[in-house]
């Protein structure tokens, strides 16, 4: 479980987020959603602690993150996996180099250990035979798939997903999404994901978030969001036509 | 610029401080060094032959007076190529070549967020990075400076002989009288801070890169520019430090 509390950040004078608290639980995907340039990556980055928020505390179950010293940061770390929005793959390590690389510098384990264990994640993301590709030679979902084996191969207790779905077509979205949605069940860790696109908000939201310039709007299912009564969630969920369709039924 | 400056020293800091195990570095020095050292070698090369032969053939053109003997000429080259031209001059090229790579493989890492995928491992990806980096520039470039002394002084050699400006006796002759050992020692102090210069500002450079693909370019443009002002000043500094009397 993680709990953030009062997350604030600003830029110069621009407020990107203002005082956003919630807890994001086991199981499930906590989905974090609203429109570009809400600062969504934002809120994510300060959670992992790639930027210090101005304001606010991270609790990964209990422990505070930006009170820790630097080797319970480390820990702590060393227990989340991130999916980013590129795959951010290492472009001079082939696909294999790239998901061993997290046991090779967090972990003691043999050569053969952690062969086995990369090509149980390979497996488990759907990928064969690519092991010796770089990552110039792989589409853009595999490289989103090659990303998730990297995040979970060192078994984490958190996983975040940065747009999981951006640039992917509809059906290799629905396939990265219930990968997301089947890890964070069989390993029952904290998952986070961030996302603009509706599709996966009807796939896999069980909790979401709703952010709007920044500030916490609305929290919910998949089932209520139709009928939050917020008007910017509105706005949001109704800009695509299939969800317009459905409105009022 | 004074921001700069003190911002350029933190990130010194970063390189040096909470390391990853010697052992993961040992192997990313090797490949640096590798991409470092034999990427240079041919232009290197190339460059300072074609120094050397050209210092020659000007020189002998300078000499108008019949009093000055011919040795004199491959003299004037070994100094000229051991004390300035292959540790400064070849600093330029290396900075060109192998600064500007630096700061762009840097610069890509950043905005394609594989350095927040190392920090997100919990590794400190300056030392991760840069550190293999300086490491390596620091073994390599006074080698290339070593090959770039011995290409130039062949490059004269060549050029003075074929042509008929000096006899191999006189050039092998110069090269050999009223030579004295500081010089090498100096060019390779100039070559230890100058390659240190190179690699740390590129990274630094590199690894602060904002924005995208075009800032990559600016960023590796900027790594280039800057180190050569900075081995410029250092160069201006050293002699004077080292050389005067
Ligand atoms: N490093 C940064 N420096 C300045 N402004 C930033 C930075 N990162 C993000 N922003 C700004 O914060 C806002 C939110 O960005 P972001 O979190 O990336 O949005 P999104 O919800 O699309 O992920 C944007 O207006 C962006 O310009
Ligand atoms: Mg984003």
């Amino acid at each position: 479980m993680i709990k953030i509390e009062n997350i604030t950040k600003s830029f110069g004078d621009k407020l990107v987020i203002n005082h956003i608290s919630g807890v994001f639980e086991k199981g499930k995907p906590n989905l974090i959603i609203g429109a570009s340039g809400t600062g969504k990556s934002v809120l994510l980055k300060s959670i992992v602690g790639l930027m210090k928020p101005d304001i606010g505390e991270v609790f990964y179950d209990g422990r505070n993150f930006y009170g820790s010293d630097r080797d319970t940061k480390i820990e702590i770390r060393r227990e989340l996996g991130m999916l980013f929005q590129g795959g951010a793959l290492f472009d001079s390590k082939n696909v294999e180099k790239n998901v061993m690389f997290p046991l090779d510098v967090l972990t003691k384990m043999s050569l053969a250990e952690k062969q086995e264990r990369v090509n149980f994640c390979l497996q488990r993301v759907g990928l064969e035979n690519v092991n010796s590709k770089m990552p110039s030679e792989i589409s853009g979902g595999m490289k989103k798939r090659v990303g998730i084996a990297r995040a979970i191969v060192n078994t984490p207790n958190y996983l975040f997903c940065d747009e999981p779905n951006s640039g992917l077509d509809p059906q290799t979205s629905i396939v990265i999404d219930d990968l997301i949605q089947d890890i964070s069940e069989d390993l029952d860790i904290t998952t986070i994901v961030v996302t603009h696109d509706m599709n996966s908000v009807m796939g896999i939201g069980e909790r979401i978030m709703f952010i709007y310039k920044g500030e916490k709007l609305w929290e919910g299912t998949k089932n209520d969001i139709t009928h939050s009564g917020v008007k910017e969630l509105d706005d949001f969920v109704f800009a695509n036509k299939v969800m317009n369709s459905l409105r009022g039924t | 610029m004074i921001r700069d400056i003190g911002q350029y020293f933190i990130f010194l800091r970063q390189v040096f401080i909470n390391r990853e195990t010697f052992i993961t570095y040992y192997k990313l020095v090797l490949e640096e060094c590798v991409s470092i050292g034999i990427g240079s070698l041919f232009l290197v090369a190339l460059v300072s032959t074609f120094m050397g032969a050209v210092t020659t053939v000007q020189t002998a053109f300078n000499m108008v007076s019949s009093f000055i003997p011919d040795y004199v000429i491959s003299q004037v080259v070994r100094e000229m190529i051991v004390l300035e031209l292959a540790p400064t001059i070849i600093a330029v090229i290396y900075a060109g070549k192998v600064g500007s790579s630096m700061a762009s493989g840097l610069g890509t890492m950043r905005i394609t967020e594989q350095i927040d995928a190392l920090e997100v491992m919990g590794i400190n990806s300056i030392s991760y990075l840069v550190l293999p980096k300086i490491i390596a520039s620091l073994m390599m470039y006074p080698m290339l400076v070593i090959i770039a002394g011995v290409c130039g002084i062949l490059g004269g050699y060549l050029a003075g002989t074929l042509t008929g400006i000096v006899s191999p006796n006189d050039f092998v002759y110069g090269l050999r009288s009223s030579y004295n050992e500081f010089t090498i020692t100096f060019a390779l102090i100039k070559s230890f801070v100058f390659a240190f210069l190179v690699a740390s500002i590129s990274s630094y450079k590199g690894y602060n890169t904002k924005g995208g693909a075009l800032e990559v370019g600016i960023s590796s443009t900027q790594a280039v520019t800057t180190s050569v002002i900075a081995v410029l000043i250092a160069d201006y500094l050293l002699a004077q430090l080292l050389l005067a009397q």
